[in-house]
């Protein structure tokens, strides 16, 4: 009886869940509607909005910072090290402490999830710009070319592969957090998940199915990204190696 | 692990009384009626409410790794046999890395229930990614000599797996397993959503209080460096000869 009705009960969940997100409904604290396709696009602009000018701000700080730190070769230690630390900061954590120590709202939350966003990448584009091969930047100084150009022309497009797969690992962190945003009062998609008072188990279970969804196609898109900004001649260099 | 953690639990208690003398004068109950920064004598007389907490988080980064760490490595050596099903795998992996974990926790609860099993899967699934990738770029960087070596020897295929490639491979493999770690510590900070406790939920039971803040997530990014700690330690007692060559 027990293995017959748990599918079906888990069926019945989902199948609620996806009424919640195409329906509107009486909240369950009452009198007012929530849920359907309106309150699902406006909670996914926020998450959006929030998770973008934090990976924005995040490339703004970390990609020139990083870029010149390997193209000099500096600041290893403290650029490896900021990687490292970044991983054991706990996203609750970080939310949290804005909360008591900052205070709640948007800019402030943006700033949160940049903690959260500038440690991979800035250690991604470091070791990428370090490690392009001494080679090709000797035969670019010797035809003549600046510094400047060195690195925009020759190091940083050969370094894309390594600089990409950094900023995706911000930007899952980034829609990942900005789900616990609604606890600094911003609300994005995880208010559905978090006010299961509000919208009840079939809304949270949306809400855990729309983040999910989210957080794919930002990655989906980020690849695409990466795939038009590798080098032609790279890929192909590496699609060889594959092979 | 959670003896050495408790141990430094107890260590950090009488810190934790040290500087209520030097920092705030006042009674413990301005200091907490105020929401000062650090109230260091609610610190030392509370710190107790904060070890089970930690401890669980512990056991539940554990349980979590070893449980993500069998399941990489069944996936690795799979792949390592049948090269043709890496990029399914890394693919697979790669999409339960992509989603976030607290709507991982939300969408495991209709099927496994609220409780430290759907934390441990979700924990456990986050941590496959790095590590399978890591298990696998050890075994293909094994130098080619060296595996010519041990057939020259008379190894058989599975003799050269676990007697050569795999112990060479032992650098890359402890290091995936340190960002794991690093990472699932951070992550356990959410499982209390998932029903499995641990210092989220002290940091989620009182957002606004710093103090509350500042221990429990202290407390979190201490028991990330131990862990590393550990790790690096296993990681020098499994490679021997690295330390031969370096003297």
């Amino acid at each position: 009886m027990i293995e017959l009705s748990l599918p079906i009960a888990f069926l019945h969940s989902f199948t609620g869940a996806f009424d919640f997100i195409l329906h509107q409904r009486e909240a369950q604290t009452r009198f007012v509607q929530v849920g359907g396709l309106g309150q699902v696009w406006e909670l996914t602009r926020t998450h959006l909005e929030v998770s973008g000018l934090a990976l924005a701000g995040s490339l703004a700080l970390a990609l020139p910072v990083g870029a010149a730190l390997g193209h000099r070769g500096r600041g290893e230690m403290f650029a490896i090290g900021l990687g490292n630390a970044g991983r054991a900061v706990p996203e609750l954590a970080v939310i949290a402490f804005l909360v008591a120590f900052i205070g709640i709202g948007l800019r402030n939350v943006v700033l949160a999830l940049m903690v959260l966003g500038i440690p991979p990448i800035l250690t991604n584009t470091f070791v990428a710009v370090k490690q392009v091969d001494r080679d090709a930047v000797g035969a670019a100084r010797g035809i003549g070319m600046r510094e400047t150009q060195i690195l925009t022309r020759i190091q940083l497009p050969l370094a894309v592969p390594t600089i990409m797969s950094g900023v995706r690992t911000a930007a899952i962190n980034i829609v990942a957090t900005a789900t616990i945003a609604p606890l600094a009062g911003v609300l994005t998609l995880g208010d559905f998940i978090l006010s299961r008072n509000v919208y009840g188990d079939q809304g949270v279970l949306a809400g855990a199915i729309l983040v999910a969804l989210l957080a794919l196609i930002v990655e989906l898109s980020l690849a695409g990204v990466q795939w038009l900004l590798t080098p032609r001649g790279l890929a192909l260099q590496r699609e060889r190696a594959a092979a | 692990m959670i003896p050495v953690i408790a141990a430094t639990v107890k260590v950090m208690l009488p810190l934790a009384q040290l500087p209520s003398n030097f920092v705030h004068h006042h009674s413990t109950t301005t200091c907490v009626a105020e929401n000062r920064f650090f109230c260091a004598d609610w610190a030392a007389h509370n710190f107790d409410r904060y070890v089970d907490p930690a401890l669980k988080q512990a056991l539940l980064v554990s349980v979590s790794v070893a449980v993500g760490f069998t399941v990489a490595m069944g996936l690795a050596l799979l792949s390592h046999r049948q090269p043709k099903l890496a990029p399914t795998f890394t693919g697979l992996t790669g999409v339960l890395y992509t989603v976030p974990s607290v709507a991982f926790f939300f969408l495991l609860l209709p099927i496994t229930g609220f409780g430290t099993d759907t934390a441990v899967i979700a924990l456990s699934a986050y941590t496959l990614q790095i590590i399978y990738r890591n298990i696998v770029a050890g075994l293909a960087n094994v130098p080619e000599e060296a595996k010519d070596a041990g057939r020259g020897m008379g190894m058989s295929q599975r003799d050269l797996l676990w007697r050569v490639e795999l112990p060479l491979a032992v650098p890359e493999i402890v290091a995936g397993l340190r960002v794991a770690t690093v990472s699932t510590v951070a992550l356990a900070t959410l499982a209390f959503f998932a029903g499995a406790g641990g210092l989220g939920q002290q940091i989620y039971s009182d957002l606004t209080f710093k103090t509350n803040i500042i221990i429990a997530g202290g407390l979190a990014m201490l028991m990330a460096i131990l862990f590393d700690l550990v790790l690096l330690v296993i990681q020098r007692l499994a490679t021997p000869w690295l330390r031969a060559g370096a003297s």
